[in-house]
């Protein structure tokens, strides 16, 4: 069913942890839907220079968690905020269609830290 | 890698003196049962003889045994025979609220033509309430369908006196027992059980097979129209390599079914003690004494169902989960919803269900490689130690595990 790409992250994910003071936070999803994803931001003269994540998910929202902080680290907040689900998946060599919606957790959770480090630094 | 599979109640790999059994037929005797020739002749007496077996471990006749081609189209034969049937007596059928889909869509469907359905709860331990369902039944009710054993927690449903209460009250009685056949002792006089579905793959038959026991004079719509097999009341040519496979895999039920219980339930509590004694903060899903002896439903505080399968598929171990993405829905198991559990516990659900096949070693390597994987879970989730206790529903939960 998952990408090797997929299982990769998913065995072997990057960034998981959580960053103490973080310049931002941002936090999706819900328990009742199964998926919950949670990142952090520092961010230094407007560039991403550190990204951690936590999730409760299934093997796509572990993965895509994972691909979206990989992909975020090193880039402006603009470069960050142009990051859309459609690009995590394909990063990852696709998702089944039903898993789709796991992705699109990724890239929101992303920009909510993002609005959350604009809001708390402006 | 070594791989173990812990998904029997899913399906069962055939017995090899099952496959034995049934190969000739997919070879020299490939006659059609129905056929007055000598290649018909040639595998009658073999459908006969499947059709003894089955009823031996139903104690029933086997002329009250009807052959089909799974569960899923005995509890439809069942459900929708008896509510056209009976029409002019009425339209109200008691259910549970956690049957397997096969009886609910079905009865989802008869609430569409014009049925009314009654879906009992079932209390925290997935346990019926008798005398709620006593009160439910009303002179317009023409059926209760109750399964047997919950395929998702292994709950048993106390069948011999929903029997007796139906009885009681001349209301028809049919249960799904297709995770009970083999495991429990099945007999439909015992238990006064009208109409019973029983499906071949849960039994180390072949998959494409299973039985509806119908009573003498219970009358049933027939919805399979055709040819004149199975005494009318389902037409289709027999799947004879099937029926015979079936007929072996009750044989062998007959005789193995006690000692069986009590090797696999040896095991499945090694599991569970050895899961409780390592893993802190999960719950049992099920009831705690009234279970099928293989059978253990988990929920893992904090983690997510399906990323917990992936990691034991990575380590050869098969099992199952009651998570929404397990499920191809949104919504995690209705069997838990059922029970109130609450939702992140149940979308870390996972049900090891252990089978023949089942050894020692199979459990010892699980609980071995299990802990590490839950708590490398936990510590990627943001539900785990988030410091937020007193706000937390979830975690106010598991505080009374």
């Amino acid at each position: 069913m998952y990408s090797e790409k997929v299982m990769d992250h998913f065995s072997n994910p990057r960034n998981v942890g959580e960053i103490e003071n973080p310049d931002g936070v941002g936090e999706v999803g819900n328990a009742s839907c199964g998926d919950i994803m949670k990142i952090f931001l520092k961010v230094e003269n407007n560039v991403i220079t550190d990204v951690k994540f936590k999730t409760f998910g299934c093997g796509a929202a572990i993965a895509t968690s994972s691909m979206v902080t990989e992909m975020a680290i090193g880039k402006t907040i603009d470069e960050a905020l142009e990051l859309s689900n459609q690009a995590v998946a394909e990063a990852l060599d696709g998702l089944p269609a039903q898993k789709m919606h796991c992705s699109n957790l990724a890239a929101d959770a992303l920009h909510e830290a993002i609005k959350n480090y604009k809001a708390t630094h402006p | 890698m070594k791989r173990i599979y812990l998904d029997y109640n899913a399906t069962t790999p055939v017995r090899p003196e099952v496959l034995e059994t049934l190969l000739p037929f997919y070879r020299e005797q490939f006659g059609n049962p129905s056929s007055v020739h000598w290649a018909g002749r040639q595998v009658s007496g073999a459908v006969e003889k499947a059709r003894e077996q089955v009823a031996a471990l139903l104690n029933c006749s086997p002329a009250e045994v009807v052959f089909l081609s799974c569960g899923t189209e005995a509890d439809n034969m069942a459900l929708k025979g008896t509510v056209d049937a009976l029409k002019e007596k009425g339209n109200h059928i008691i259910t549970t609220a956690v049957e397997h889909p096969a009886v609910l869509e079905t009865c989802r469907y008869l609430e569409k033509t014009g049925c009314r359905v009654t879906y009992l709860p079932v209390d925290k331990d997935g346990m019926l309430d008798l005398q709620e369902l006593e009160r439910a039944i009303t002179p317009e009710t023409i059926l209760i369908s109750v399964m047997w054993a919950n395929n998702e927690t292994g709950t048993i449903f106390p069948i011999e006196q929903i029997g007796a209460i139906a009885r009681r009250h001349g209301v028809r009685f049919h249960t799904d027992a297709v995770q009970a056949v083999g495991k429990l002792d099945v007999d439909v006089q015992k238990h006064n059980v009208d109409l019973l579905a029983l499906s071949g793959h849960k039994l180390g038959a072949p998959k494409g097979v299973g039985v509806l026991y119908v009573r003498r004079g219970t009358r049933l719509t027939q919805f399979m129209h055709g040819g004149h097999q199975e005494r009318n009341r389902r037409a289709g040519t027999l799947n004879v390599a099937g029926i015979v496979g079936l007929g072996k895999a009750c044989e062998l039920a007959t005789a193995e079914r006690e000692p069986n219980h009590a090797r696999i339930k040896v095991l499945r509590d090694r599991l569970e003690r050895g899961l409780f004694a390592a893993i802190p903060n999960i719950k049992l899903n099920g009831h705690p004494t009234e279970r099928l002896p293989n059978t253990l439903n988990v929920s893992f505080a904090w983690i997510e169902g399906e990323s917990l399968l992936l990691n034991l598929d990575m380590k050869g171990i098969a099992a199952s989960s009651g998570s929404a993405c397990t499920s191809g829905s949104l919504e995690p198991s209705h069997v838990l919803g059922a029970m109130c559990v609450e939702v992140t516990l149940a979308h870390s659900s996972t049900r090891f269900s252990l089978g023949s096949d089942t050894t020692a070693e199979d459990i010892d390597y699980v609980l071995e490689v299990l802990p590490p994987i839950v708590q490398r879970l936990r510590d990627m989730s943001p539900l785990y130690n988030c410091g937020k206790v007193d706000a937390c529903e979830t975690c106010d939960t598991v505080k009374k595990l």
